[in-house]
């Protein structure tokens, strides 16, 4: 399949008043046309600052994309000009964010917002762009949309923002979507409306997508391929089926037997991850997880493991990777 | 076992929005319409639902942080509904509660100890100040602190530990009910299990009673003995763990089982799915009949217009559906 998006050893970093916060630290990935990937990790992961940087919209001053290279269909997007970006997000890379409500305007239409890409884009005429939302909105299940494009946000309930976010990411046909916890702040309904909603299209257009999720479950339901990331830097990636049922890296591993599940009898105890993710600006100086980690070695506190292959696609960021794969998830 | 330590009696808050000054009746949000149910002491009754369902008014009610519009609860053998305040207060010692944000439920001008140490002043608890200090350290350690926390502030603890520090200070009244109000929802997935886990230990140990109000079902089911499932104000089923995960009755309890995704691709591939069309209608203005049946997959023309009871379906298995 080809290479539709690659982050090549992508390094973003903060300057704050502790210090200078590597959030994104060496990372690389890469999404395939048609496929959908997953960003797991836990909140201040790096997660979602690396599909800012994909869109170059990491705040400066504060943050800055110090190294490596983004390549979207072959071009590096970090040596674009402002106004070479300006062409591809929204209209090639578009992006959903977490919160509709913080991420719509709330004094314009939402026909207006919706709009605007494909007039600015496209160079569509307001009849036609107008015409064209109609449709979109329709395609996302919002019903009697023309009357629907003349409100406003405030109008519109959290799960049919989301919508609203969803068809502003299709409106100029992208062959991506950057989905940043595109379903954390909706009901378990409306989440798998969402989701549903979001696959189904992905399939029919054919759009590429980048889900970022701290949920494991999302991720199992609809991910190809999964990149699990602790402390800025990812830790293991493979396939989405691969990663659940052999498990090569003690993060992973931790995770999935922190979590209850309900398909499973019920444990008499969880096991949790013991203590807490590392503050980014003391990260200690070998592997980041060390300190959590439950087949720690002393070697483990002195080198930093790099990415090593443990199978085919799969790859594991741990000095015993070869050996956790021998018993399963346990 | 059977002994129950609070009783829910048809409980009803509502809240009454706009109206007002240039008169116009208000309308009515009917946050909990006619709850009943019951927590035996010792077990844990979760309590389930999507936004809006009136999950957590109902855990506000039981407090008496909200003057219920009607019902009783009952309490240790006493109805809190018609107490004064200086009654309420001596309740209010056996019943505590942690809250879902730990960043807003603790004041961020007080050192972790003087959080803690508060409650055990004011309600003479531990009334001398050398002894607090014992007491506190001690209460630290319950809920797996440090003593060296009893210094810091608020803000210099991570999501977990001051989850923790809100579990110390429900301890400190030594209740035997604390509501827990979605008190994982806002903490890291690898945080959730530790703060779970001290809470059937301190459960174990101090034999405490739960109401566990929480969206996420796979938590629901890990910590309850019994589950309740709200929708729009009303109880739709409620039995014990096992029956709900494993026998569901109700269309909208199987409706949300199945939008929980399991974090196993291979499962998952193989799963039929139940996705509910439309979203859950305003309290303002609550449909007809069963409150479901707009979004419901199996609704007849009765439902719209008959209210269905909760009732026995099968042995110690209630729901409110006229369908099953």
């Amino acid at each position: 399949m080809d290479v539709l998006l690659e982050v090549r050893d992508l390094q973003t970093q903060f300057s704050t008043g502790g210090g200078v916060v590597r959030a994104v630290d060496g990372v690389s990935w890469d999404v395939r046309a048609g496929e959908t990937v997953a960003l797991v990790g836990e909140s201040g992961c790096g997660k979602s600052v690396s599909a800012l940087s994909v869109m170059r919209l990491v705040a400066a001053p504060a943050g800055r994309i110090v190294g490596g290279a983004i390549l979207f269909k072959g071009r590096d997007l970090l040596a674009l000009s402002d106004e070479e970006m300006r062409q591809i997000r929204g209209r090639e890379i578009s992006m959903i964010f977490q919160e509709p409500m913080t991420s719509l305007n709330p004094v314009l239409t939402v026909g207006r917002q919706v709009t605007e890409t494909m007039e600015i884009h496209l160079g569509m005429t307001p009849a036609r762009a107008r015409g064209r939302a109609a449709e979109i909105l329709t395609l996302v299940g919002i019903s009697d949309p023309e009357r629907r494009l003349g409100q406003y946000p405030h109008q519109f309930s959290g799960g049919m923002r989301q919508r609203i976010m969803v068809a502003m990411a299709l409106t100029c046909n992208p062959a991506l979507i950057l989905a940043d916890e595109p379903t954390t702040a909706l009901d378990v309904t409306i989440q798998a409306q969402i989701l549903e909603l979001l696959k189904d299209l992905s399939r029919k257009l054919g759009v590429a997508m980048l889900m970022i999720t701290h949920n494991l479950g999302i991720v199992a339901r609809y991910a190809d391929r999964v990149n699990v990331m602790y402390a800025s830097r990812i830790v293991e990636r493979g396939t989405a089926r691969e990663i659940y049922a052999h498990p090569r890296h003690p993060y992973t591993l931790g995770l999935l037997r922190s979590v209850p599940r309900l398909d499973e009898p019920k444990k008499a105890k969880l096991a949790p991850i013991p203590g807490q993710p590392p503050d980014l600006t003391r990260l200690p100086p070998g592997c980041a997880f060390a300190p959590r980690c439950a087949f720690v070695m002393d070697r483990c506190r002195a080198e930093r493991p790099e990415l090593q292959s443990v199978g085919p696609e799969h790859v594991s960021a741990c000095w015993v990777a070869g050996q956790l794969g021998q018993d399963g998830r346990g | 076992m059977s002994d129950v330590i609070l009783e829910v009696r048809d409980l009803v808050k509502h809240f009454p929005v706009g109206g007002g000054f240039f008169g116009g009746k208000p309308a009515l949000v009917k946050a909990v319409d006619g709850v009943s149910f019951s927590i035996r002491r010792g077990e844990t009754l979760g309590l389930v639902g999507e936004s809006g369902c009136g999950k957590t008014t109902a855990g506000r009610c039981i407090l008496q942080l909200e003057t219920p519009t009607s019902g009783q609860i009952i309490f240790e053998g006493q109805d809190l509904t018609g107490l004064t305040h200086q009654e309420l207060r001596k309740v209010r010692r056996r019943m505590q509660v942690i809250f879902q944000d730990p960043y807003s439920s603790l004041n961020p001008r007080m050192t972790v100890g003087q959080i803690i140490a508060e409650p055990l002043a004011v309600h003479g608890i531990v009334p001398e100040r050398w002894t607090r200090k014992a007491r506190v350290t001690q209460l630290l350690s319950h809920a797996g602190l440090l003593p060296a926390m009893a210094d810091r502030y608020p803000h210099e603890l991570s999501g977990g530990q001051r989850q923790r520090v809100g579990v110390a200070r429900a301890l400190a009244m030594e209740p035997s009910l604390i509501i827990c109000d979605e008190p994982v929802s806002a903490l890291d997935v690898s945080i959730q299990a530790q703060i779970i886990n001290l809470l059937e230990e301190l459960q174990a140990e101090f034999g405490l009673t739960y109401l566990f109000v929480a969206h996420d079902l796979s938590v629901v089911r890990h910590i309850s003995d019994r589950v309740a499932v709200m929708y729009l104000g009303k109880i739709a089923e409620i039995t014990d763990r096992k029956s709900l995960y494993e026998n569901p009755q109700h269309p909208y309890t199987k409706a949300l089982l199945s939008a929980v995704p399991i974090p196993d691709p291979a499962v998952e591939a193989g799963r039929e799915r139940v996705v509910l069309g439309g979203e859950v209608p305003s309290p303002l203005n609550p449909p007809p009949g069963c409150v479901f049946h707009p979004r419901c997959p199996i609704a007849v023309d009765e439902c719209r217009r008959l209210v269905p009871e909760l009732r026995e379906v099968r042995p110690d298995h209630r729901a409110a559906c006229l369908r099953i």
